[in-house]
């Protein structure tokens, strides 16, 4: 493999990665606040069609990107309603909010595009563009730095980099921050932040309303960045790989950079190369396409380090009698 | 600090007429207490005396009924935690408030931080407690994970909390039922520290020892009253034990004198460790003899639970032996379970009957057939149950145990306490065991099937079964057991016969005193 | 006491739920532009206005009762079995190694082979995440959701590399012999005006045995009994010695098993050939299905045969009313579960605080 194939893997892999990355760290807020999600595929899915029916109609991406995360909000509070509000399983909820995801947008799409659930073909500022970072184009006959920094660094959309921003972003807000804190302990026991007389309706909602923010910039940058429209299931089972990196990365940010880069690396490798030999051995496609899935259960076994959720996690809380 | 100065201070806490209601339980009746600034005020009474709802209470859990809360003289509403924080109230409840993974200091700031960023808090919280350490003895590593502490320790970080919050009046709930003798000493220690510096100290307990050895002064709570309050120098153990305990009129049961026959249980040097690795029973011995009734008395959480679990083959222990007609059972993995218990002609009135004994969504012929669900009896052939034979078989039994409404069709949830409570004993008794054991087998009954409920353990007996019967309820103890043996933190600190025991006596060993020690 | 009477719990809840769903769904179409009611009327005269119509009805909700079945027995052991559409997808594979590679004198005989084929590769597919539950404590949700997936690509690799027929390009089996196909609603009774192409089968037969099934052994029998009392309490099953390992794995292969064998519906029923997706959602309706249902298999029957002529009616609906599309399904049904199963207790509380007053004014 020589450096340009190299690089056009790991470009390939970035751009990948990054719905992925974007939906993990929601998922790691909502589950750090002890609210199970497994509707993070719906909640992607949801803004990918917003935000690309929105772009459309007004031809601007940014509307759409507004759209995608207002939609993801609302499918999230829906999650709260449930799981907070009426304490009911949360589990449940997401498997619902999956399935609403799936209906609504291909029957709004049909209703009013009227070309198969699809949203039309988005162009120009429809779209969101690549960007070229500065000096770019300068440096890219620089060997081996400059085509790293043109060919892999440079030329993604924003949402890129803002996923990518977004990992230390949580480490701080996580690790550094009052709100953190709280949130953390919510997560862990609830009780220990309702004593100390801090709401946790509040906090857990709180949680919940950035998880939906964070899965519409997923689902905007599926529809208006990586593709150019909006097809129906184009989530195509992200929201899991999303939730399977999570757990991969035992809910910390850093971790789950590496586990998306590692499960998009392994999309992309399986979309580039139809045959990959490992010691001889044909590996079919498809094992790479379950890996991160086995993975998940591997991890979920305890046989390689134990991935122990939030203590909290998935109970409703009741305060005490 | 002298006398006169604790006569004659202010008020820090004072309740007029408090009174609080759980449906038809009455919580508290009409409480008035009142704690003078910079003393430390225990209140005494046994398990479900009200202790807790009213200090719930003053911290904002709950909202009285009626009544009136002062602080500092200042009439003050306390509709929640952070009101009671604010107004410099602080509580360590029993069981630690603390996120387990947050390091010391982090926990101490929760809901306390200055400020949004986290570091500015941190370095705070870090000098000042060190400050506190030093001047309370509270030493704690502020950076070292809570889970990772000693349960002593955690107290301290509880304790640390509330000084961190500045409050005046800490509640400490049952502080020492967890501690071991030289942490609870520490404790006090510490307690006396904060006294001198003027903190208000309010302590729950039901142990008589530590009142005397802390508190200035002390009230006594019984069945949701205030029934006294006295300067604890004024008073004794004795005294206290007969106020907390009363003089209630012994439920009068009718029988005659035991004829112990052989042995049918026999436990020697029985161990168990919890999984927070806690001992639980540090080596109880004891026996029963057929025809006769042992009552195990103590406060909840001394290891009477863990000793009836055991037996019933719920929980695995770590050492000792149990036999029972002369033959050993085996305790090891795979062999100890309930089902090979009742195999050996053990029965079990399980002291939860809500969680452990019966199914609530259950109707009542299928709790019948609960645990004992492999008896031919019950199988129509190798594939079903006979579910038809399990109703007739109910219907009697509801019928001879007095069951209300002797509907077998009703699931055990819309049955009273006190009818659930029958259908458990009428499903024990009636498989004919060798030895029958029962916990709190009156908890939340009502009156009627408490004497009903009682005259049938004392016909079993009468069949010449042995019965352990273990109770918080002293009066039960008294009236059913033929032999008394107290347990204390996983020990049995004595035996004693009913008709040469009282109460009071009773009530020391229940609180870990020994004669002379007191 | 109890807050309402038992009927209130099993039948007023649960049809408040539905209807709020349907209020819900109907607005949805009201706000494309179309008329609900008219919808309602396409819908069910589409699913149960002629024997075309019934004979696709009745084929779906055989699926969706062996799915709602698997997630039934799976729920009364507090199990929460995700994964029927990785095990019905596995159970697609057993049916179709069954049919394939025997030469099978008659179908009853292939049946039988292929129940036990279906079942069997279904209760594998659930007893690694069933194992993990019980062992290692690891979440059962999760673990099935991956295995779903795990599934699909195991699937889509046996189609492709293994079992497609040479020459062809198409991922699916060859098409099984004569004597393992099954004998559809035509061939058994004619009179009732099916359709020679109507894919309603024998299959149907065996789901209602399955119901039976289940009825028996989770209200009749010993094993039933204790699947049951581990449900409700986990330490109540302790006192009555009762192992929690044993109900755990238990109850999730007999759920496994019964997703499985969803698949000789479609798989040896209808397509005759196992193709790349032969579980198409059913595994998903049956959540749906046995929260409608209470997990009783009366209840499962009858939500099931719902979702047959929500899925029938969905597809004339597309057909008549092409502004609305066969998604909405997919809405109907993610509203009935979010509905029966998340937002129980907005409908529950308000419905008892209802029946509390009504007693006190009695």
């Amino acid at each position: 493999m020589d450096l340009a194939m190299l690089l056009q893997l790991l470009d390939s892999s970035v751009r990948l990665a990054t719905p992925l990355l974007l939906a993990c760290l929601a998922g790691l807020f909502s589950e750090r606040a002890g609210i199970f999600d497994i509707g993070l595929e719906g909640k992607i899915l949801v803004s990918a069609f917003f935000s690309a029916a929105v772009a459309a109609f007004t031809g601007s991406v940014w509307i759409g990107l507004l759209a995608g995360i207002g939609s993801s909000i609302v499918f999230a509070l829906l999650h709260g309603l449930a799981s907070i509000t009426f304490r009911g399983n949360q589990l449940i909820s997401g498997v619902a909010i999956n399935f609403l995801a799936s209906g609504m947008t291909v029957v709004l799409g049909d209703s009013w595009f009227q070309i198969g659930g699809r949203t039309p073909q988005l162009e120009g500022h429809a779209r969101f563009q690549n960007l070229t970072l500065p000096f770019a184009e300068q440096v890219r006959d620089v060997p081996v730095l400059g085509a790293i920094y043109h060919d892999l660094l440079s030329g993604h959309s924003i949402l890129v980099y803002v996923g990518f921003l977004l990992v230390p972003l949580t480490w701080w807000v996580l690790f550094r921050t009052r709100f953190g804190l709280r949130l953390r302990a919510v997560g862990e026991n609830p009780a220990a932040v309702d004593t100390a007389g801090i709401s946790v309706v509040r906090m857990r909602y709180t949680a919940v309303i950035i998880c939906g923010v964070l899965c519409g910039i997923a689902g905007a940058y599926l529809a208006t960045g990586l593709s150019a429209g909006f097809v129906r299931e184009m989530s195509a089972g992200r929201g899991f790989i999303a939730l399977a990196a999570l757990i991969f990365s035992k809910w910390r940010p850093w971790y789950a950079l590496m586990a998306c880069f590692l499960f998009g690396l392994l999309d992309a490798t399986g979309s580039l190369f139809q045959n990959i030999h490992v010691a001889g051995i044909s590996v079919p496609v498809q094992f790479m396409q379950a890996l991160p899935y086995i993975l998940t259960v591997v991890i979920l076994a305890g046989f390689v380090g134990k991935a122990i959720p939030p203590r909290a996690g998935g109970e409703p809380y009741v305060k005490e009698r | 600090m002298t006398e006169t100065a604790t006569d004659a201070a202010p008020f820090a806490i004072e309740l007029k007429g408090i009174s609080k209601a759980f449906g038809p339980v009455q919580a508290n009746k009409d409480i008035s207490l009142q704690v003078r600034k910079g003393t430390i005020h225990g209140i005494v009474g046994e398990n479900g005396a009200g202790k807790s709802t009213l200090m719930s209470i003053l911290y904002g859990f709950y909202k009285a009924d009626a009544g009136e809360i002062l602080i500092n003289g200042t009439p003050t509403t306390i509709p929640d935690s952070q009101a009671a924080i604010s107004a410099g109230i602080g509580m360590v409840h029993q069981h630690f408030k603390l996120v387990e993974n947050f390091t010391v200091v982090e926990n101490v700031i929760l809901g306390a931080e200055d400020g949004a960023m986290l570091t500015p808090s941190v370095n705070k919280a870090r000098k000042l407690l060190k400050q506190l350490a030093e001047e309370y003895q509270l030493h704690v590593d502020p950076d070292a994970v809570v889970e990772d502490l000693s349960v002593g320790h955690a107290q301290r970080v509880e304790i640390l909390k509330q000084l961190y919050r500045q409050a005046d009046v800490l509640i400490l709930d049952e502080p020492t039922g967890v501690l071991t003798p030289s942490e609870a000493d520490h404790l006090f220690r510490i307690l006396n520290g904060l006294k001198d510096e003027g903190k208000t100290i309010i302590l729950i307990t039901h142990k008589l020892r530590e009142i005397m050895e802390v508190t200035d002064t002390v009230s006594v709570m019984r069945r949701g009253e205030m029934t006294a309050t006295v300067k604890t120098a004024e008073t004794s153990p004795e005294q206290l034990a007969e106020l907390m305990v009363g003089r209630k009129v012994l439920l009068r049961v009718d029988k005659q004198p035991a004829r112990p026959g052989d042995v049918v249980l026999d436990v020697t040097d029985l161990k168990v460790i919890d999984e927070h690795k806690v001992e639980k029973l540090r080596g109880i011995s004891l026996h029963i003899r057929a025809g006769e009734i042992l009552g195990v008395a103590g406060v909840a959480g001394n290891g009477q639970s863990e000793l009836l679990e055991v037996l019933g083959g719920m929980m695995t222990a770590q050492g000792g032996s149990i036999s029972v007609n002369g033959q050993e059972i085996d305790l090891s993995g795979k062999h100890s379970d309930g089902q090979s218990r009742r195999a050996r002609g053990i029965a079990h009135v399980p002291e939860d009957r809500q969680r452990e004994g019966l199914i609530m969504p259950f109707m009542a012929w299928e709790n019948i057939a609960f645990g004992y669900h492999h008896d031919p009896a019950y199988q129509k052939n190798r594939l079903f149950m006979d579910n038809a034979a399990l109703k007739r078989i109910t219907a009697t039994e509801m019928e001879s145990y007095d069951v209300r409404p002797p509907n077998p069709m009703l699931q055990a949830k819309n049955f009273s306490g006190g009818n659930q409570q029958k259908i458990v004993v009428a499903r024990e008794i009636e498989r004919n065991p060798d030895l029958l054991l029962v916990g709190q087998p009156t908890r939340g009954v009502d009156i009627g099937a408490i004497e009903f409920i009682h005259k049938q353990i004392i016909a079993l007996r009468d069949q010449g079964k042995a019965i352990l019967l273990v109770s918080v309820e002293l009066d039960e103890i008294m009236s059913l057991s033929d032999r008394i043996a107290v347990m204390f933190d996983g020990r049995i600190m004595g035996e004693r016969l009913p008709d040469e025991t009282d109460e009071g006596e009773l009530g020391l060993l229940m609180a870990g005193v020994t004669k002379g020690a007191a | 006491m109890d807050k309402m009477p038992r009927w209130a719990d099993i039948v007023l809840i649960p049809f408040i739920n539905l209807l709020l769903a349907l209020v819900v769904s109907g607005l949805v179409v009201l706000y494309i532009g179309e008329s609900p009611w008219e919808a309602m009327k396409i819908m069910v005269r589409g699913s149960v206005g002629s024997p075309y119509g019934w004979g696709y009805t009745l084929f779906y909700a055989t699926n969706f009762i062996f799915t709602g079945l698997g997630v039934a027995v799976a729920f009364h052991a507090k199990m929460f079995n995700i994964g029927g559409e990785g095990q019905a997808a596995l159970g697609g594979l057993g049916v179709a190694m069954v049919c394939l590679l025997i030469p099978w004198p008659h179908w009853s005989i292939a049946l039988l082979a292929a129940v036990i084929g279906a079942a069997a590769f279904g209760a594998a597919w659930a007893a690694i995440p069933a194992y993990l539950q019980a062992k290692r404590g690891s979440h059962i949700v999760i673990t099935t959701i991956m295995f779903n997936f795990i599934a699909s690509a195991l699937l889509v690799y046996l189609l492709v590399n293994v079992f497609r027929v040479p020459g062809s390009m198409a991922p699916e089996t060859a098409r099984f012999a004569e004597a393992a196909r099954l004998p559809n609603g035509y061939d058994i009774a004619p009179w009732l005006g099916f359709s020679r192409s109507t894919p309603l089968n024998v299959s149907f037969l065996l789901a209602i045995a399955a119901c039976v099934f289940v009825w028996l052994l989770i209200w009749k029998t010993r094993l039933g009994y204790e699947i049951r009392a581990y449900g409700h309490s986990q330490t109540g099953a302790v006192y009555a010695g009762i192992n929690p390992v044993r109900i755990i794995m238990i109850s999730m292969l007999i759920s496994g098993g019964l997703s499985g064998m969803m698949a000789i519906n479609g798989v040896m029923g209808e397509a005759e050939r196992l193709v790349i997706d032969p579980v198409q959602g059913a595994g998903f309706v049956g959540i749906a299905v046995a929260l409608m249902g209470r997990s009783h298999p009366v209840g499962v029957f009858l939500a099931a045969l719902l979702f047959g002529m929500l899925y029938q009616g969905g597809a004339e609906l597309e057909f008549e009313m092409p502004a609305v599309s066969r998604e909405m399904l997919l809405v109907i049904q993610a509203l009935v579960i979010l509905f029966t199963g998340a937002l129980d207790n907005m409908v529950r509380m308000p419905v008892e605080r209802l029946f509390l007053s009504l007693r006190k004014g009695s």
